[in-house]
This record gives structure tokens, sequence and C-alpha cells, in this order.
């Protein structure tokens, strides 16, 4: 059997990776979707208590989370196409309009 | 034998998840994410959360995937040298947040590999089948079913009202 301290340093692991790519990547839709990466590792996480525990509270939270992750992701990406249409591109560097 | 499916699973999950982020040109990291998303299907699976897998697959890699191609494609995004720009001022900032990341990775890594942690509880086979998990979902968890529907009605109202609108 797979200890469960394997699936928390995975879900880690791809939390730190989801972390960097936010921080590091300078593309709205890139950044986007370490944002994604990030909620899946939680998602892993929490199934993993849940197999280990024999609760299925887990999966319940793990499905509000993808329910979360589909109504950002539509409002992210309608952000974006507004942004698009007001300045033509989606480097977070130039988008500085309300930078004080 | 679990470990033979995990850890392959688990390193093309981590390796596509590198490249997401470390790819050049959107579309690549779009298909790096669809790829892990199937990896941790995969992984769903080993923990008997079938309905999750499926779920995984049909929403994350079928719609949310769906959704980021049909963005880029309409944004015409090409490939963006200015991406990989470090910027002077933030070096020291950034190099003191990657340290403090590594050392928390190193903390949670230490913690786990060194708590005790029971064998798995041993589980029903129907455990993770849509009767269990939709069991739970309308009887224990009604609340909190009702909520996200409210939310992804606001997500649809939103999404409409913001790509529509001219601003300017």
């Amino acid at each position: 059997m797979v200890p469960l301290s394997h699936y928390l340093i995975f879900s880690a692991t791809l939390f730190s990776i989801g972390v960097l790519g936010v921080l590091i990547r300078r593309n709205a839709i890139v950044v986007f979707m370490c944002v994604e990466i990030m909620l899946n590792a939680v998602n892993v996480s929490l199934i993993a208590f849940d197999r280990y525990l024999n609760q299925h509270d887990g999966q319940i939270f793990s499905f509000m989370v993808i329910c979360v992750a589909a109504a950002e992701v539509s409002i992210g990406l309608a952000i974006v196409i507004a942004l698009f249409r007001n300045k033509p591109t989606v480097n977070l560097d130039e988008l500085n309009l309300m930078k004080w | 034998m679990e470990l033979l499916i995990f850890y392959p699973l688990a390193l093309v999950s981590v390796g596509l998840a590198m490249g997401v982020v470390f790819n050049k040109s959107p579309i690549g990291s779009a298909v790096c994410l669809i790829g892990m998303m199937l990896g941790l299907a995969g992984v769903f699976v080993l923990l008997q959360a079938h309905f999750l897998a499926i779920l995984q697959i049909l929403i994350y890699a079928g719609a949310i995937m769906v959704l980021f191609m049909f963005v880029i494609m309409l944004l015409n995004l090409k490939d963006d040298d200015k991406v990989w720009k470090v910027r002077e001022r933030n070096v020291w900032l950034s190099s003191l947040a990657g340290a403090l990341m590594v050392g928390v990775l190193y903390k949670i890594v230490n913690i786990t590999a060194g708590a005790e942690f029971n064998a798995p509880a041993k589980v029903p086979d129907e455990f993770g089948t849509v009767e269990m998990v939709g069991t739970a979902l309308f009887t224990d968890f009604v609340l909190p079913f009702e909520v996200p529907s409210i939310l992804l009605l606001a997500a649809m109202v939103g999404a409409v009202v913001l790509a529509k609108s001219n601003v300017d």
C-alpha cells in the first residue's frame, strides 16, 4: 500500500510548482493554469485523507473545489478578454493601469 | 504493487506540472496541463475515488481546458520573449520567497515522513462510487450542494456581462 505521506508530499510538491508558476510567469493565462495546478494539489490531499479515514467529506469538498474552479476560470478568462479588448496584451507587467 | 502504479503517475504529473510553468508557448502549457489532469485522475482511481476521477476528466480535462484553448487561440497568443526577463528590482525578494518556499516544502516532507500514519482504513467495495458520494451529497451536504449552484449561476451571468460590454 502507498503510505499517506507519499500522497501528501506529492500534493505539496504540486502546490509549490503552482505557486512558483504564479510568481515567475507574466502571462495572465499561464498564471490561471498555475492556479488550477494549486487547486488540483489540494484535491489530491483531500481525497487521500478521505480514503485513509474512510470518510466521504473530502470527496464532497473536492467536488466543491471543482465547482469553484469552473466558476473562477469562466470569470477570469472573461476578464482577460475584456482587458485584451482595452489593451492588446496579456503580459501582467504591462497591465498596470491601477498601480498606485 | 500500488507503489509501482503510484510512482510513475506522480512523476509524470509533477513533470507535466513543471512543463506548464516552463513552457514557452501558452498552447504547450495547456497541453501539459491536460496531461497533468489525466495523471491526477489516475491517482484518484488509485485512491478509489472513481466518481471524482470521472469528474476530473469531464470537467477539468474536458470543459475547463477547452475554455483555455479557446481563449488562447481567440487571442492568438504568440511565444513571448519578454516572459522570461528577470526584473532586477525584485531579485532579492524573489530569492527570499524561493528560499522560504523550499523551507516550507522541506518542513512538510519532514513532518509527513516522520509521522506515524496508520494503514489505509478498511473501506467497503463501493467506496467512492456515484451511489456513495451521491448519497452523502444529498443527505448530509444538501446546503453545500446548493451554494455552488448559486455560485455557478452568478459566474455565468458575470462572464456574459464581462465579455459582452464595451469597456473603454
